[in-house]
């Protein structure tokens, strides 16, 4: 059993070292594409401190969106546009319907909103768009099909185009973000609501502009990572499932961070396909989902606010 | 004016219970799921069952003189969601409960027993259930899910020259992690050790449906020659998919019937050609009982799904599991002379169930189903089925109609049956069989 449990995987590592490869590069997507959802959730983390419960089905609701009306004979691009100004519709509407109302109350109220949030867009994206799954327009928003085969360590290593665009795509959103936060005016007023609303509103920023912006953003981050989980599989209620997986990035992360989203991203996507590779066998197999939650688990024992989490202090 | 408002919801309630107690009415309520991650699946069969039993209202004023009151409960595939549905349709009198669900069945198996209210599991839930002796009150024609294995390892044993030569090979099942999922493992296990092939293991979580690399990463490092897909809903097309990207060949990966949807091997695009699946029933519109769907439900308006996609092989397997329902109903109404059967009469029913070649042919159902006979002691029949492969555009019979290994699976079942019996202080049946089944 130890030999199984410390040795073996490492010489299935060494004997098969292509294998290797290819699990890594499959983690380094899958983590990034981890990042990308975990990013919609720091985001608003960021300027409200609440845990938007939504952002999974937002996910869905942006890719559904966008396959629906490209079924509907709207111009594949066009629906892009269009899905993007949804998307700021839906933020507009949260914001009025929903966070305005609540300005100043206990998280947990602001937290419990974004359940009713869920729902409601659950039901409205079943009652628009059916609930049968859609295959995403891969071809019509131009993203490469196909795989590179790369003769490797003795061994084949197979590279999908797709993966390596979506690991592009989202390596510059995370870029754009981080430099949003930090360069802008917007940016730094949203790190300012992140402290205090009440702060925020004492020096003259509007909460209700940051809101929209915020849910307007995370909107967007919606829309890439389902537009890339979308064409990986299909686009289905399904999807809404793939957002627990930012559950023990954010862990990890930090919820305030998007370093944090990021590296939490590559550890968590990495490390489970590790596991379930060479270890998962061990048990049965089928550990992917828990290995997740044990592996950030570990790390807060060392750091309980995670790699990059801001350290809270407070006076008594 | 509360008290008024009240007075006529009482009025309306009242009304609405006595519709299913009415003498020239049936209630058959389908527990469906038309939202949620497994929603894709549901919504076909949940049309296809809906618009069967439509259209025999609509065409033939309901069965035998006996009008279908037909209601759905929405269980999104949850068990809780499922169990919850159940009580609440098991005051109005149902003749049958059809949970559609592997998990929701397994929690309805004692209830039923207490309740006296048959649950037809057609072709899923537990696969001992086919042993009436054990569970009077549980059906799962036409096949269990051992049925199925045990042809998808015969279809194995045809393409690779014989039986002995699945010796040494090795064979994975790619497993939705959920009872569903987990229910051929003991009879591939079985066989694992009487023909001498390796068994692989592959479950994937729920939550990992639409990311499979794992596992495929996995059917690539252990080499397996062929895989068996018992996979439902998001994870089927991504199987398809996953299994093009890994460059598995696509006729050796063979899904249960469950995995034998359009849209499941749409999803897999282009490299989604040859894949295969289990089924038992035909696929398409160019069937009488079709037509009749169309003129008498879907052209009036009547039918939720899309006109175009009338046909597609899920929504035919619930005007399949409809047609059942129907026919088990007009058994029980045979066996006792009354229009407005109830639930012992249509258990009775099913144990009596013989739907012969002219039978089929009166149904407009030549061609589209194998006969199936259910009797007291086998609740399942363990009837043929056949390979379906995917030519890139739709289902295409791949095999002629292939028998279960009956003679290996019965004596697994029975034994299967025995022990959840002792396991669960089940008692022992009381009901009287037929003479005729």
């Amino acid at each position: 059993m130890l030999y199984n449990v410390f040795v073996d995987p490492f010489v299935q590592m060494a004997d098969m070292p292509d294998l290797l490869v290819q699990v890594l590069w499959e983690g380094t997507v899958a983590g990034v594409l981890y990042a990308l959802i975990a990013l919609g959730f720091v985001l608003i983390f960021k300027a409200s401190g609440v845990f938007n419960f939504a952002q999974g089905i937002m996910v869905v609701f942006a890719a559904l969106t966008l396959v629906g009306l490209h079924e509907k004979g709207v111009p594949a691009l066009l629906a892009l546009a269009i899905t993007v100004g949804v998307m700021y519709a839906l933020a507009w509407s949260i914001e009025r319907v929903v966070l305005r109302p609540l300005v100043n109350q206990p998280d947990i109220i602001l937290f419990m909103a974004t359940f009713g949030i869920t729902y409601l867009i659950i039901g409205l994206g079943e009652f628009i768009f059916g609930g049968r799954p859609k295959a995403m327009i891969t071809d019509q928003l131009f993203l490469p099909r196909g795989a590179i085969d790369v003769h490797m360590l003795g061994g084949r290593v197979t590279f999908q185009k797709l993966d390596i665009a979506a690991a592009v795509i989202a390596g510059l959103m995370v870029l754009l973000l981080a430099v949003f936060f930090q360069k802008t005016r917007i940016g730094r007023a949203l790190r300012a609501v992140a402290d205090s609303h009440k702060a925020a509103l004492s020096v003259g920023i509007s909460l209700n502009q940051i809101w929209v912006v915020v849910w307007f953003t995370a909107g967007l981050v919606a829309l890439v990572t389902g537009i890339m989980w979308g064409a990986r599989s299909d686009v289905s209620f399904g999807l809404q499932i793939i957002a627990l997986k930012a559950l023990p990035v954010l862990i990890l992360g930090g919820f305030t961070s998007v370093p944090g989203a990021i590296i939490g991203g590559l550890i968590i996507g990495i490390g489970e396909k590790m596991g379930e590779f060479y270890w998962g066998p061990l048990v049965g197999g089928g550990i992917e989902s828990w290995l997740a939650y044990l592996i950030a688990l570990i790390f807060l024992l060392f750091r309980p606010q995670g790699l990059f989490g801001d350290k809270i202090i407070e006076r008594i | 004016m509360a008290l008024k408002r009240l007075a006529l919801g009482m009025i309306a309630a009242t009304a609405l219970s006595t519709v299913a107690a009415a003498q020239d009415s049936i209630y058959v309520p389908l527990l469906s799921y038309r939202t949620g991650p497994f929603g894709g699946s549901g919504v076909p069969i949940a049309d296809g069952m809906h618009d069967y039993l439509r259209m025999l209202n609509e065409r033939d004023g309901g069965i035998g003189g006996a009008r279908l009151v037909i209601e759905e409960c929405e269980t999104g595939y949850d068990t809780k969601k499922g169990v919850e549905c159940y009580e609440a349709v098991k005051g109005k009198n149902p003749v049958i409960v059809n949970p559609y669900s592997t998990g929701i069945t397994l929690q309805l198996i004692p209830k039923a027993h207490v309740d006296k209210i048959p649950i037809l599991s057609m072709a899923y839930g537990l696969s001992a259930a086919a042993v009436g002796e054990t569970f009077p009150w549980i059906f799962n024609p036409p096949a269990t899910y051992w049925d199925g294995a045990s042809v998808f390892i015969k279809h194995v044993a045809e393409k690779e020259g014989g039986f002995d030569k699945l010796k040494g090979k090795k064979i994975g099942l790619l497993h939705l992690d959920a009872p569903f999922g987990k229910e051929p493992i003991p009879l591939l296990e079985t066989f694992a050790r009487e023909y001498g092939f390796e068994l692989k293991l592959y479950p994937v979580p729920a939550d990992k449906m639409q990311d499979q690399a794992s596992q495929w990463l996995a059917v690539r490092r252990d080499r397996t020659d062929w895989i068996y897909n018992q996979g439902w809903g998001a994870m089927n097309p991504t199987a398809v998919k996953e299994a093009a990207k890994n460059n598995f060949p696509m006729d050796k990966l063979v899904g249960v019937w469950w995995a034998g949807g359009d849209d499941d091997a749409r999803g897999g695009e282009a490299g989604g050609k040859g894949y295969k699946a289990l089924n038992f029933h035909g696929v398409g519109a160019d069937f009488p009982v079709i037509r009749d769907i169309q003129k008498h439900v879907v052209d009036k308006g009547l039918s939720k799904f899309p006109k175009d996609k009338i046909g597609e092989s899920l929504y035919n397997r619930g005007v399949y599991n409809s047609m059942l329902i129907a026919e088990a109903i007009r058994t029980a109404q045979q066996l006792t002379g009354k229009k407005a059967v109830n639930a012992e009469d249509v258990r009775r029913g099913l144990e009596n169930l013989d739907i012969t070649e002219a039978r089929l042919k009166e149904m407009g159902m030549e061609g589209f189903a194998a006969p199936v006979k259910v009797t007291c002691g086998d609740h399942n029949g363990h009837h043929k089925v056949y390979v379906a492969q995917w030519d890139g555009q739709k289902w295409t019979r791949g095999s002629d109609w292939i028998s279960p290994m009956s003679e290996k699976v019965r004596p697994l079942l029975e034994a299967a049956a025995k022990d959840f019996a002792e396991k669960n202080s089940w008692p022992k049946r009381s009901e009287a069989c037929d003479k005729r089944s």
